[in-house]
């Protein structure tokens, strides 16, 4: 598989990698959405973290990723780009400019695919938290239990 | 001394040709350059000569008779021409009808055994495939209790590809010739590395492959037993009779050639490689389950060929792995590596999980791998490993002392 630069540059040196707590800490955390998706036996899990001022800005942003080197560097992405906006402008982002920015190939689309779910979801969290008013959840955030 | 990269793991794959196989090969292109076939000029004699010289040293690596060989392009078309060739042969029922014959093979052969399987499936016969245990060995046990009165052929590979466990060749042979059942190994992995001998090991059929010894690649060889019984099979190819009707078409002379000095060579030099390279091996899996917490040798820990290793990092996706070594060139059982998206069936049969399989490795040694090379790997997995730990989720819920395996994930 040949990977593009960008690809190979987010994986060797990858943006925001990080966790603004353990899983229990963040789950309490009102100012923190989480957004976990994918599974192991899929090869590929994601996990996004947003913090979010009370004014819905999105003031910095961790991923951790299981997958790829496609996946690492979707997640790698996203990050990058949310940062500063607010979680409505964060919406907007469609997994095709994530394809298009890393020159994914047709069989690591999926890999967006999931980037953007992690977006969704981590700021699904986020509003269900505040109780702001959320658009369908795309996917639930995996539950320990 | 620092090994040169990038570093060639992935011997199970395909082999360097050794030089002196060139050797041996160079004078059948440009100057022997007959067809083996031509029986009225010295060109031809020349040639066939070649290809004799080379069956006597084919023969000699597995205790067989020179005639016993059936030149093939390798252990794939081996391994159509013995399952499908005796298949037919030995039917119970023509063709169109039910109940042709019972076969027994297992669920992580390689491709080469289990397509020609499902294609005879669809033909009337049919097959069980046997699962291994968490171990991967196929025991002779298991293959008696698969036995039926309508079993006609049994095919289960010496050792595999993937985790390199060594299956009970001998006693499942030894059963089979007590029950008149055909038997056919596909032992690419094993010949040449291991000693054969089929008389001793009661085969009746077994395929191998030039490109896996040192030798060229598009050559292999099938041995069929000549006596005791004589085995027969119907052929794949047709034409002009060569390799006793069973394998038309001319012969590939100068892969022929490099083919039988691979042999030859393996013959004398195995028993070195061999414990070479088993030290190697267990350098490489001690020192890598040492430094690295939650590895996992895949395979039966004893049961297993010197120079495959198969070995998963938890919390780690292959792929990402192999973009982290990538001066080491050697294979994943990652989904992402292989074209279906599917992670390692071998790996799954043996019910290491998905997401072990995910993340598991193959490196696999050779006649040129050194040990400044095997240091150099376990450092740099080492490393990468680390490094991606560092980013994994997975890895994160392993310290908090989080089962992920309870975790219930969104799946796509």
């Amino acid at each position: 598989m040949a990977y593009s630069d960008k690809v190979i540059d987010h994986y060797q040196n990858p943006r925001n990698v990080g966790s603004f707590g353990t899983s229990k800490d963040v789950q309490t955390r009102t100012d923190v959405g989480v957004g976990i998706v994918g599974a192991p036996e899929c090869g590929d899990v994601m996990q996004l973290q947003i913090k979010v001022s009370a004014n819905g800005v999105i003031e910095d942003a961790k991923f951790k990723c299981f997958g790829c080197g496609s996946a690492i560097a979707s997640s790698s992405l996203a990050t990058e780009w949310i940062k500063g906006k607010t979680v409505d402008e964060a919406l907007t982002i469609k997994n095709t400019q994530i394809v298009e920015e890393l020159s994914l190939p047709p069989v690591k689309i999926h890999c967006s695919v999931l980037a953007e779910d992690s977006i969704r979801t981590a700021i699904d969290d986020w509003k269900k938290k505040n109780g702001v008013a959320t658009n369908a959840a795309t996917g639930a955030a995996a539950n320990a239990h | 001394m620092a090994a040169t990269t990038p570093v060639y793991m992935d011997n199970a794959a395909t082999t360097r040709c050794d030089p002196r196989v060139v050797e041996a090969m160079l004078p059948f292109f440009t100057e022997n350059y007959g067809n083996s076939s031509s029986r009225n000029h010295s060109f031809g004699w020349v040639a066939e000569e070649g290809v004799e010289h080379a069956r006597e040293q084919a023969a000699a690596l597995i205790g067989a008779t020179a005639k016993e060989i059936i030149w093939t392009s390798g252990a794939t078309e081996g391994n159509n021409l013995a399952i499908k060739g005796a298949a037919h042969m030995y039917a119970k029922a023509p063709e169109g009808q039910p109940n042709r014959g019972h076969i027994i093979t297992a669920v992580h052969e390689h491709k080469a055994v289990l397509d020609p399987c499902k294609r005879l499936q669809r033909e009337g016969f049919e097959v069980t495939f046997l699962e291994p245990k968490a171990d991967g060995v196929i025991t002779a046990a298991q293959v008696k209790a698969a036995m039926r009165p309508d079993t006609i052929l049994v095919s289960i590979m010496w050792a595999n590809n993937e985790i390199g466990t060594i299956n009970e060749v001998p006693e499942i042979g030894k059963l089979c010739h007590e029950r008149d059942v055909i038997f056919h190994t596909d032992a690419t992995q094993w010949v040449g590395k291991m000693p054969t001998d089929v008389e001793r090991d009661h085969i009746d059929l077994l395929s191998w492959s030039g490109h896996k010894i040192y030798g060229p690649k598009g050559v292999g060889a099938l041995y069929v037993r000549r006596r005791k019984p004589r085995v027969r099979l119907e052929a794949t190819i047709d034409g002009g009779g060569h390799e006793r009707g069973m394998r038309s078409g001319t012969l590939n002379v100068t892969g022929i050639v490099g083919f039988g000095k691979a042999c030859e060579l393996c013959k004398t030099e195995m028993d070195r490689d061999g414990e070479r390279l088993l030290k190697l091996r267990r350098k490489l899996e001690g020192e890598l389950s040492k430094r690295i917490e939650v590895t996992q040798v895949n395979g039966h820990a004893e049961k297993r060929l010197p120079h495959i290793c198969n070995i998963s990092f938890g919390f780690v996706e292959g792929e990402s792995l192999l973009m982290g070594i990538k001066d080491i060139a050697c294979s994943s059982g990652s989904a992402c590596t292989s074209a279906s998206l599917e992670p390692s069936y071998v790996l799954k049969s043996l019910g290491v999980g998905d997401e072990l399989a995910h993340s598991s490795l193959r490196l696999s040694l050779g006649r040129w791998t050194t040990e400044e090379e095997v240091d150099y790997v376990i450092e740099k997995i080492a490393k990468a490993v680390e490094h991606l730990r560092t980013m994994s989720p997975l890895y994160d819920l392993h310290k908090e002392g989080i089962d992920i395996s309870k975790i219930q994930w969104q799946t796509h």
